[in-house]
């Protein structure tokens, strides 16, 4: 765990220091720093469709997206970006970058069975695709290439180990999108080191919904002690309802946005479990364009693991850093 | 519209109109040239929405829209709303799944148990509407809160997880797959089971609508549906009918989504019940009832899905994907509101 940690916070920090503008306290919007003047490839534009199954809106989301960018810029791609979360409808996106014969297909599977038929098109179609973020169990078998992204499983009992140090009593593991695969193996494995752990749907897209479930359960069931959410905006939600409830529940979350890491430092949140979307978005452009450039793949028909790694009190100051 | 009566005498309610005049006078005209005002623009911008070979994507977008919406244009007509119909395809597509997964029966068997399911599920509708003399729109908000959540709660409760049980293993599903899922190639176009199935379900709704009595009664009972009891249509069966076939669409489009994905995920559906609504009032149906047609509504689905593809086509910035939607919306339903004003002018 201990090297988990600190392989990421170096790679988190430097991303930070990449992405992240500046945290003054005087608020407002901050000038956009000039990148260090990144001598980019030279090598011919290439085409990558990006395809998510984001809702709009979801900062975790905006992080991936930010990593494909820098890749993008870096390697001169030109980053087609689309996402929807219903999975009829992201098939359907595959099929239209299909349609465009773009160069390369970034893609998350979190509703594999609807976009089996459509990726493994895109593949029979010679167009290399890589998956990030969700799809472990059924990359492979759609002919994807590489993957990127943490085994949800494994972070989940992650989490389910710390609670059980920590003495928790009962958990809440809140599910913020019905149907994500990932975020039901996230509490699947919470439950398998750590049983006393319980699961609730919120409806990610509605912020009073959230909060105001949250709020209803911590009400009704005073002996939970914890609030596990899955998304850092959730997490700052959760940390109302449990004002509202008042309730003593300490909130931890897995996925981090500026907001959540700023709560860390200030003792709000416990911790988070981090998986490093920035790395993933960025390591999906990347492998395409080598790919596409110079005939190399990653992972070895393994998945190439970017989490995860624990971020608390004793870390968050690195990655906040400048 | 129904022929004019032939009386004697020059009154100036039955003067001749010009057949132009006519033409334009039709619901589904305005819709007609509003789909060649977007098509002609995203062949203007975007390249790939140029190739032929795209079309079937673009006419697949189009189906999954306009499946249900035949159904609903139907109900419009005759004066209903129906706001259960997103998730109502979802939970057909359930319910298949998992009275086959769950009793390990072949895949038929669930199939039809979808079908005897998505009908009872329009009855229902239909019955409480008639009986409580509620509004519609009232009675089916309550149909769409009850079948979302019983999406989740029996899809969990029977398999465990929140989408179904893959059944691409079980007995009957390769055959299902090739009636519902299938694919075939013309030429450089891949056309697939859904749009074939949409557009005869067009063609037989627009026939019964214009051709039969039973079109004159959905016409009768969308304007008004006491004078038309006073004249002898059978109001109540007419409409307990309408919200019946909305299920059979729901059906049929619950059972293409189930065959080509092989899992219903159970929360989807949610919010398309006003794309379909959509589709209808810019094909030309009125809000109020009495007025629309099935072309139209058809027409409406073809708007929205070259427009949903063509803003991906031409490869706009999709953080603007909705403002775009809505102004190519706006722009398709004033040409529609012009052509009409010209008609009648």
């Amino acid at each position: 765990m201990s090297r988990f940690t600190r392989v990421s916070v170096v790679a988190t920090s430097s991303l930070a220091a990449l992405t992240l503008a500046a945290c003054s306290s005087s608020g407002g919007k901050q000038p956009a720093e000039e990148g260090g003047g990144g001598g980019g490839a030279d090598t011919e534009q290439m085409t990558v469709a990006f395809i998510t199954h984001a809702a709009p809106g979801d900062t975790f989301w905006d992080q991936v997206r930010a990593g494909a960018e820098a890749a993008a810029e870096k390697d001169n791609v030109d980053l087609q970006y689309t996402a929807d979360p219903e999975g009829g409808n992201q098939a359907r996106l595959v099929q239209q970058a299909v349609d465009k014969d773009v160069d390369g297909i970034a893609v998350t599977l979190a509703k594999p069975g609807a976009m089996q038929g459509n990726v493994s098109r895109a593949v029979e179609a010679d167009i290399p695709v890589v998956a990030l973020n969700a799809g472990l169990e059924e990359w492979k078998d759609m002919g994807v290439q590489s993957y990127f992204g943490q085994d949800e499983k494994i972070a989940g009992q992650a989490a389910g180990e710390r609670l059980q140090e920590e003495g928790a009593g009962k958990t809440l593991c809140v599910i913020q999108e019905q149907g994500h695969v990932g975020l039901e193996d996230r509490c699947a494995g919470v439950k398998e080191t750590f049983p006393q752990s319980e699961k609730i749907y919120v409806k990610g897209t509605d912020s009073s919904n959230v909060q105001s479930t949250i709020t209803a359960k911590l009400q009704q069931d005073d002996s939970i002690t914890h609030v596990l959410t899955l998304g850092a905006p959730f997490a700052m939600l959760a940390l109302q309802s449990a004002d509202q409830a008042g309730s003593d529940a300490q909130v931890v979350t897995f996925d981090l946005n500026d907001e959540a890491m700023q709560a860390i430092k200030d003792g709000d949140i416990g911790w988070a479990v981090d998986q490093q979307p920035w790395l993933q978005g960025y390591l999906a452009v990347d492998s395409l364009w080598m790919d596409v450039n110079q005939g190399m793949t990653m992972g070895g028909g393994e998945p190439v693991l970017t989490g995860p790694a624990f971020v608390d009190e004793s870390n968050v100051d690195v990655l906040m850093e400048k | 519209m129904t022929a004019a009566q032939a009386t004697t005498g020059a009154d100036d309610r039955v003067a001749k109109r010009s057949s132009l005049n006519l033409l334009f006078a039709r619901p589904e005209v305005g819709a007609l040239i509003g789909a060649i005002v977007v098509a002609i623009l995203f062949i203007a911008v975007a390249p790939s929405f140029r190739s032929v070979g795209n079309i079937g994507t673009i006419l697949y977008a189009a189906a999954a829209i306009g499946v249900m919406a035949v159904g609903v244009s139907l109900l419009m007509v005759g004066g209903e709303f129906d706001l259960s119909t997103g998730v109502a395809a979802t939970a057909s597509g359930i319910t298949a799944a998992l009275t086959a997964w769950n009793f390990g029966l072949n895949v038929w068997v669930g199939v039809v148990a979808a079908l005897v399911f998505s009908l009872l599920v329009g009855a229902f509708n239909g019955w409480l509407l008639m009986r409580t003399g509620l509004p519609s729109f009232l009675v089916t908000l309550g149909t769409f809160f009850i079948l979302q959540g019983a999406n989740l709660a029996v899809t969990r409760l029977v398999g465990g997880t929140v989408s179904t049980p893959p059944i691409s293993d079980m007995a009957g599903f390769a055959s299902a797959e090739k009636v519902f899922a299938w694919q075939v190639s013309v030429g450089p176009v891949s056309i697939r089971a859904l749009v074939v199935y949409w557009l005869l379900l067009v063609l037989a709704g627009a026939l019964v609508l214009q051709k039969t009595r039973i079109g004159n009664w959905i016409f009768a009972v969308g304007g008004d549906a006491a004078a038309a009891r006073a004249v002898g249509v059978p109001v109540k069966a007419v409409k307990i009918g309408l919200f019946v076939f909305v299920g059979f669409c729901a059906w049929v489009l619950g059972m293409h989504l189930l065959f080509s994905f092989n899992v219903m995920q159970s929360a989807e559906g949610v919010g398309n019940e006003f794309i379909y609504i959509i589709a209808a009032v810019v094909g030309g149906c009125l809000l109020t009832g009495g007025f629309g047609s099935v072309i139209g509504a058809a027409l409406g689905a073809l708007i929205f899905g070259m427009t949903q593809m063509g803003i991906n086509y031409a490869g706009w910035n999709v953080d603007w994907f909705y403002t775009f939607l809505g102004v190519m919306l706006l722009l398709a339903t004033l040409v529609n509101m012009y052509v009409k004003k010209k008609a009648d002018g």
